[in-house]
């Protein structure tokens, strides 16, 4: 707790339409402690991104944080207007998107978009932002000379790796990586995630690393949260949750996640039967209810809270 | 078959009413638009008096202001007369006729041969296509209404001058029809494109229905949605363009005048004071327009899904 | 590139010649040059003399290149009403409809992409809102109302405006322009809001609907992220992003001010060569109509061609061959 850069504390999101209120993320808490990699595991619509998004202050409009608080250190984030969120964002806090080709502007030069960053953030002149940005290229693995070209000349790998660069130059304490790999080829993706893990551990900067990829969660993050439907469903070490998984949601994505050594080749694939439930059609009590095998009378009506073994299951509640 | 009844009661339940129903200004435009409409298709009877009949004017009504009696003949006209005594009220209403009959009827035209030619594209292909999209694109480098004009002048300039009057609603719609089909045979040979490819239309191809068959029976019917829409905003500029060119007084001629001509000459009299003259025409016209371009902005607010 | 350039200009090149056909084929078939010239009392033999001495027998190929030539030195025949030289009329009235658009177009352009940006930033504002439903009306009001209300508003009842003419001008060489004096500019208010109204309209709705699409974008989703003020990020990413589109459609638009010039010099009396146009439709005056339709032709087609290669010089993607240029 003392060493937590980021602390989230019954976090709820909602998103208002036409004929009612969706609810997006529904009581999360969790903390970020300085210096760690934490993964997001979850499928589409999970809440993820949204989490990511809230802590930030970019939830798109008409979502809105209704309940809950944010603290990044020793200071009450979630409740900054747009224009003040700016001292956070980019500088203490910043973010990474899936799609590096969108994330950038295509009518500038990235040495342009970077010196921009650099200017806004630190009281540096314009010969200093250009030699930061000069050195933040070369930080990410990318010829300097390139400091002129437009994003549209990039490959893929490249570009998210200039994005990278761009989210890292104002020296932020934590990097919030929404699916950094999933547009990127399979090769690419081991190169930009390690690149991503040195880079933090270097500066010691916390990760919060967003993906739908057991894969990525296994070689990369050291803590992992599992969400469900808007909820917590488990959160822990990964090493134990990956050996160890107690939430049976948990042992579903890790048990349907095809893998080599454990001689999977030639055997069918695993599926959890059902789907995540839309947010307009939640079940009552436990969201996971309905596809579970170890369900109780209880799971129906009551929705469990994360128990002191990380997962959020009525089987647990009593350790 | 889907009994009447059902019907009715999903028409009831579905989102086209809902939405309609929300929308104050949409239920406004329409009931304008209707009220204007059948103004215009019962005339005679609507209208106190007929402004054509020469004989039945007096010149001495000429310049009275709307609902004051008349200082030689008593008469009183609920909107003014204008400078030959003719009832303003009467000859709104039959301009109004003339401007919904002009705009439609040329909407109409467009869509026919829109349609017509973006089946014939679309489902030929090859050189068909071909010339008939370039020379889509041609005439579109153009504003249609420069273009109505030219087929005006021309069609004025082939006449001999004796009929020139006569024909002019016929030239005029043919000229403002002539300049709006583009948009409808552009998104109907698209559609057609799409549809061509589908297996009801290889279906039907087997089973031996000749290609205008298919054209017509199968493929029209799946492009009627966004042709109706193309059709509501298209209605707004023919009624536009029809105002604007008898205005301009190379439309309606003042022995038939649409609501365009009243304004042209009524402008005339603004400055002696004949305010009338002018306002009621022109406020009719705006009327009518507005509530058309309204309602055909609704209408391509619930048609199109992809803006949701 | 070059390749995409010769295709272009190719295609132009085709449309001019399409354009002087038409132009042509209404000079020679619809007008009756022997008859206007000759009154209807001629003689067999004059008319024949007059048939072979226009060219009139010569195959058509012959008498299109004829037209062609002569058009591309100014020469257009003489007009039937007053036989003067179509060329002279044209030239003495280019010069009031030229300042009457290019003023328009600039009020056009200026206030609706003003306009435009701030109905797009404050989105929900009660004052974005009431600019939103006016431009509706300013889209469904044709522009001769337009012009007649004005007329009735700032002449007749407030007295303010004069409602006709240009007011006193000054000759400059060939130019008379009307912006030299008090009278011309006071002329020049009424007439370049109305011509120029409709276009603003547009314009500022385009704008909007652009940025805000803009805006949805990732990248400026990434920029928030970065931190970078809401300032910035409108003005620095989202407007260069948002111009491009417009300034094509902008450009195509100004073309057709021309052609609503028409109307406008219609309503205001305005000796523009709109009104000379009008003019000869209404009193069947081929000549001028085969000539100014000729060169209202040839001017949207240069224009449409400025336009595109101009898309094709501000967005790098399309410079090098990244991106195929969406038609609108």
């Amino acid at each position: 707790m003392t060493d937590s850069i980021l602390s989230v504390r019954n976090l709820r999101v909602v998103i208002p339409h036409r004929h009612g209120k969706l609810v997006a993320i529904d009581n999360i808490s969790f903390h970020i402690q300085r210096g760690e990699i934490i993964g997001f595991v979850g499928e589409s619509g999970a809440g993820k991104s949204m989490t990511g998004a809230a802590i930030i202050g970019l939830i798109d409009p008409p979502g809105y944080i209704e309940r809950g608080e944010i603290w990044l250190d020793n200071l009450r984030i979630d409740q900054s207007v747009r224009g003040d969120a700016s001292l956070i964002r980019g500088k203490r806090i910043s973010m990474v998107f899936q799609d590096p080709l969108t994330s950038l502007n295509p009518l500038r030069t990235i040495g342009d978009q970077l010196m921009e960053t650099i200017l806004t953030h630190l009281p540096v002149s314009a010969e200093a932002a250009r030699k930061k940005a000069i050195a933040g290229l070369e930080e990410v693995d990318i010829d300097p000379s390139r400091f002129g070209a437009y994003p549209h000349e990039f490959s893929g790998g490249m570009r998210q790796r200039v994005v990278i660069a761009l989210a890292l130059c104002a020296e932020p304490e934590l990097i919030i990586a929404d699916e950094p790999t999933t547009a990127l080829d399979v090769s690419v993706q081991a190169q930009v995630l390690d690149l991503l893990k040195r880079l933090c551990r270097e500066r010691g900067a916390s990760v919060m690393l967003i993906t739908h990829d057991m894969g990525v969660i296994a070689e990369t993050t050291d803590r992992v949260a599992v969400l469900y439907a808007g909820r917590l469903a488990e959160i822990g070490p990964t090493q134990t949750l990956l050996s160890n998984p107690k939430h049976p949601y948990t042992r579903g994505l890790i048990a349907s996640t095809p893998s080599v050594e454990s001689g999977d080749i030639g055997t069918h694939l695993f599926q959890i039967r059902g789907t995540m439930p839309r947010l307009d059609a939640l079940p009552p009590g436990c969201r996971f209810h309905p596809r579970c095998e170890q369900i109780m009378a209880r799971c129906r009506s009551e929705q469990p809270e994360v128990a002191k073994n990380g997962a959020a299951c009525f089987l647990y509640e009593d350790d | 078959m889907i009994s009447e009844k059902r019907f009715l009661r999903r028409f009831q339940e579905s989102d086209f009413l809902h939405d309609f129903k929300r929308s104050p200004v949409t239920i406004v435009s329409f009931a304008v638009v209707v009220v204007l409409f059948l103004l215009a298709v019962f005339a005679e009877f609507v209208a106190p008096t007929n402004p054509f009949d020469v004989g039945s004017l007096n010149l001495m009504n000429g310049f009275t202001p709307p609902m004051q009696p008349n200082a030689f003949t008593g008469e009183v006209f609920p909107l003014g007369a204008d400078d030959q005594g003719r009832d303003l009220l009467s000859a709104i209403i039959f301009g109004l006729r003339v401007s919904l009959f002009v705009g439609l009827t040329a909407v109409i035209l467009a869509m026919v041969l829109g349609v017509s030619l973006g089946l014939l594209a679309g489902y030929r292909g090859g050189w068909v296509d071909s010339l008939i999209m370039r020379a889509a694109d041609i005439q579109v480098t153009f504003p249609s209404i420069l273009i109505a004009m030219l087929i005006f002048g021309v069609a004025r300039g082939l006449l001999p001058p004796s009929m020139r009057n006569e024909l002019a609603i016929s030239v005029l719609i043919i000229s403002i029809g002539l300049s709006e089909w583009v948009p409808f045979a552009r998104t109907v040979r698209g559609t057609t494109l799409v549809e061509k490819e589908k297996e009801y239309v290889q279906a039907a191809r087997l089973i031996g229905l000749s290609s205008g068959q298919i054209m017509l029976r199968h493929i029209l019917p799946n492009v009627l949605s966004p042709v109706l829409v193309i059709a509501t905003i298209t209605l707004a500029l023919a009624i536009i363009a029809e105002a604007t060119l008898s205005f301009l007084g190379v439309g309606a001629p003042p022995t038939e005048p649409s609501l365009g001509t009243l304004i042209r000459i009524g402008q005339d009299f603004l400055f002696s004071g004949e305010w009338w003259i002018l306002f009621f025409p022109a406020a009719t016209l705006l009327a009518l327009s507005l509530s058309v371009n309204l309602l055909g902005d609704w209408l391509r607010d619930i048609l199109n899904p992809r803006l949701k | 590139m070059l390749l995409i350039i010769l295709r272009r200009l190719g295609q132009s090149v085709f449309v001019l010649f399409l354009v002087a056909f038409i132009s042509f084929m209404i000079f020679r078939y619809v007008g009756n040059p022997v008859d206007n010239l000759l009154g209807q009392e001629a003689t067999v033999e004059q008319r024949d003399a007059l048939i072979e001495a226009l060219g009139l027998n010569d195959p058509l190929h012959e008498q299109y290149l004829d037209f062609v030539t002569r058009a591309v030195q100014f020469d257009f025949g003489n007009s039937y009403r007053g036989a003067l030289p179509v060329a002279d009329m044209i030239l003495e009235r280019l010069p009031a409809t030229l300042e009457l658009a290019i003023v328009s177009a600039l009020f056009a352009m200026i206030l609706g992409t003003l306009l435009g940006i701030y109905t797009a930033i404050r989105r929900n504002g009660l004052l974005a809102n009431f600019i939103m439903s006016s431009s509706l009306i300013g889209v469904s009001l044709p522009t001769f109302l337009i012009g007649v209300l004005l007329i009735w508003l700032f002449a007749v009842e407030l007295g303010w405006l004069p409602s006709f003419g240009r007011g006193e001008t000054v000759q400059l060489g060939f130019w008379s322009t009307s912006l030299l004096t008090v009278s011309g500019l006071k002329s020049l208010v009424l007439p370049a809001i109305t011509l120029g109204l409709y276009q603003m309209t547009l314009i500022m709705r385009l704008v909007r609907a652009e940025m805000l699409e803009v805006l949805r974008q990732d990248f400026i989703r990434f920029a928030r992220a970065r931190g970078l003020s809401e300032r910035v990020v409108y003005f620095s990413h989202a407007l260069k992003n948002t111009l491009v589109p417009v300034i094509t459609v902008a450009g195509l638009q100004l073309g057709s001010i021309v052609a609503f010039a028409i109307i406008t010099e219609t309503v205001f009396q305005w000796p523009g060569v709109g009104l000379m146009f009008i003019n000869a439709v209404f009193f069947v005056d081929i000549p001028v109509m085969s000539a100014y339709l000729l060169l209202v032709g040839t001017l949207f087609v240069v224009i449409n061609l400025i336009v595109d290669l101009l898309y094709l010089a501000i967005d790098p993607r399309i410079r090098d061959g990244q991106l195929r240029r969406k038609s609108r």
